[in-house]
């Protein structure tokens, strides 16, 4: 009977199991794997694919490449860290400061963009930000400029994209590490003597650390390998390293090329976040508890 | 000694509700001074009026000679123990005790020493580097309160802090509390909803019913001579009769059970006798002490705290009667006879 019992749990489990399994390994493991052989290889005089480091190589010295992949990793740390300093107060306020049932109908109100997707909302900021675009339109308008600010196809438009499709994937996180902030802890803190300031750096920013690092992975995994957001609102100035991917494959067709630098990004923006959480000590198991 | 704290005329009204009503009382320095009542008396309200973290609608607190009014919560010379304890759970157990004087901005070898002595005090020596979350309960209680001492405020406030514990932990923190309050000579202000607390470590206990203090005395003085119907009920355990008349020398409960008792209030209502204050098989001869047979129902066993329930023959009525683990009275069982007697002074009529 027990052994039966044992038995069919097993059975529960490997069919709860397989799916995830189907999608690590098919969708995962074998494309990274097939990527990573076909970065190491190139085609010689003869037309016969050898092993060569040459695709590495290629980004190394030339320097358009390496500048774009540092400015990506600068960039998408920057637009993380605005993130923050915008989700912040936003995430504090609706769990700490207004009532529940306003904290409801204001979450909707944020989640709305994602439910129309990045594509549509990237236009709408185009809408917006064009040199006859609305802003603009509006400032003429009312006599602050008289010729429109070049705002669209900027470094400036394209932060202003990627913060708005990443910023809500900071607000969650905070916002349910605040959540459990109890408020007594902000009262004693006050009763030791200690400033707002205070409150704020060594109470509440520490409390929230883990919902801050895990808002934090995900704004910049979304910026990094994002591909929309520069594409339309960066114009020709801003180069984004998902952009030399994506010319890789589909203008020079170089796939092993393109592989490598797939490779290269993944190495970055894994060593980046690597980095933070050693320099936040914060651990990836504590992240988002 | 002098008064450390006075509360003055003190209310707190919320919109259709008065929490506080109209209290007064004062603290002596060094005291321990408890305030008793059950949950939404209004005890966690007063307590955070003096705090600072709520505003009164009246009156004043204050401390050593000086009003608070308008002084926020970080300034007052007084420093809390939540009910929760409200421990910072990012930080090890030094950096707890030590957050309040850092905010002062003494330097690390006077935070250190200050710390290391009252972790010392607390039994907490070698827990410096744990963290909060590690700890017993027990053990972050203390840490609780080595936080607030270590600030040497001129007045402790306790919410509720032991709620939490289990019962033995409890009653063995009800006596340490006690030490150490009178080790470090701290004015304590403790609130709690446990009389066993509130009796076994307070000088004084206030007792606070909808918003008003019922009765403000020694504990001693609480438990025998209760000035207000809801003290004699709420303190200690209590066999509580409704009247149904009253003559010059003797009155008569609902039930028809007479007992004689003089120097009567003429607006008494309800009489109180506790289970321990009757004798069990009295002496005839016993001067001014009523006396009666009861049948015995049920022997409510609980060790030292063990109760006979039994009906009075004369009337039906049931009575509560505390039973002496002793030799003595090892022979009583469900269903026999019993006299018993009561002082005249033990009867208590409101």
């Amino acid at each position: 009977m027990k052994q039966n019992n044992n038995n069919s749990f097993n059975i529960t489990f490997y069919l709860l199991i397989v799916p995830v399994l189907i999608w690590l390994v098919f969708m995962i493991v074998i494309p990274h794997a097939e990527m990573l052989i076909s970065s190491f290889l190139v085609e010689d005089d003869e037309g016969e694919m050898i092993f060569s480091f040459a695709n590495y190589i290629e980004f190394f010295t030339q320097k358009i490449y390496w500048l774009t992949f540092v400015k990506t990793a600068a960039y998408s740390i920057g637009v993380t860290l605005l993130a923050f300093i915008i989700a912040f107060p936003i995430a504090f306020y609706l769990s700490k400061v207004t009532s529940k049932k306003n904290a409801g109908f204001l979450m909707l109100l944020l989640l709305i963009p994602l439910w129309v997707g990045e594509l549509v909302t990237v236009y709408g900021w185009i809408v917006l930000l064009g040199d006859n675009g609305v802003i603009n339109h509006f400032l003429i308008n009312i006599g602050i400029i008289n010729e429109p600010i070049t705002m669209l196809y900027t470094n400036f438009s394209m932060v202003v994209g990627l913060l708005y499709m990443s910023m809500l994937f900071m607000v969650i996180p905070v916002m349910s590490t605040l959540q459990s902030l109890d408020d007594s802890l902000i009262e004693a803190a006050c009763d030791l003597g200690a400033t707002k300031w205070d409150i704020f750096t060594k109470i509440i920013i520490p409390y929230s650390m883990p919902g801050i690092t895990s808002g934090a992975i995900i704004v910049f995994m979304l910026v990094i390998g994002d591909y929309l957001a520069p594409n339309l609102l960066g114009g020709k100035n801003s180069l984004w390293f998902t952009e030399q991917i994506y010319n890789s494959f589909l203008q020079t067709f170089n796939w092993n090329e393109g592989a490598a630098f797939g490779f290269l990004l993944l190495m970055l923006s894994s060593g980046i976040i690597w980095l933070a959480l050693k320099l936040s000590g914060q651990k990836l198991d504590k992240v988002g508890t | 000694m002098s008064k450390i704290l006075e509360i003055k005329n003190l209310s707190k009204h919320f919109d259709d509700f008065t929490a506080v009503n109209n209290v007064n009382f004062s603290v002596e320095e060094g005291g321990f001074f408890s305030i008793l009542g059950s949950s939404g008396c209004g005890k966690t309200t007063l307590l955070r009026i003096i705090a600072g973290f709520q505003q009164e609608s009246e009156g004043d607190v204050i401390i050593h000679g000086q009003s608070m009014k308008g002084i926020p919560p970080e300034k007052r010379p007084v420093n809390i123990v939540f009910q929760n304890l409200a421990l910072f759970p990012m930080m090890n157990v030094r950096e707890n005790v030590a957050f309040g004087l850092k905010r002062q901005k003494l330097n690390k070898a006077t935070i250190n020493s200050k710390v290391n002595e009252m972790l010392e005090r607390v039994g907490l020596n070698g827990f410096e580097n744990k963290k909060v979350t590690d700890l017993s309960g027990g053990q972050r209680q203390r840490v609780a309160i080595a936080r607030s001492l270590v600030m040497n405020p001129s007045i402790l406030l306790l919410d509720e802090p032991l709620g939490a514990l289990d019962r033995k932990l409890r009653e063995h923190m009800k006596v340490e509390l006690k030490l150490l309050q009178k080790e470090i000579g701290t004015t304590f202000v403790y609130i709690t909803h446990d009389q066993s607390e509130a009796l076994v470590m307070s000088d004084k206990v206030a007792v606070m019913h909808n918003g008003q203090f019922e009765q403000i005395d020694t504990p001693r003085n609480l438990y025998k001579n209760p000035k207000t119907s809801f003290v004699a009920g709420f303190v200690g355990d209590t066999n509580r009769f409704e009247l149904r008349s009253k003559e010059t020398d003797s009155i008569t409960t609902k039930g028809g059970w007479t007992l004689q008792k003089s120097n009567l209030n003429s607006s008494a209502e309800v009489l109180y006798m506790r289970p321990e204050a009757f004798i069990l098989n009295p002496d005839n001869q016993l001067n001014d002490v009523d006396q009666f047979e009861v049948t015995i129902k049920t022997i409510l066993f609980d060790g030292s705290n063990t109760k006979l329930s039994t009906t009075v023959n004369a009337s039906d009525e049931e009575l509560l009667i505390s039973l002496p683990q002793n030799a003595q009275f090892d022979g009583i069982v469900e269903g026999h006879r019993l006299n018993i007697g009561i002082h005249r002074d033990d009867i208590k009529c409101f």
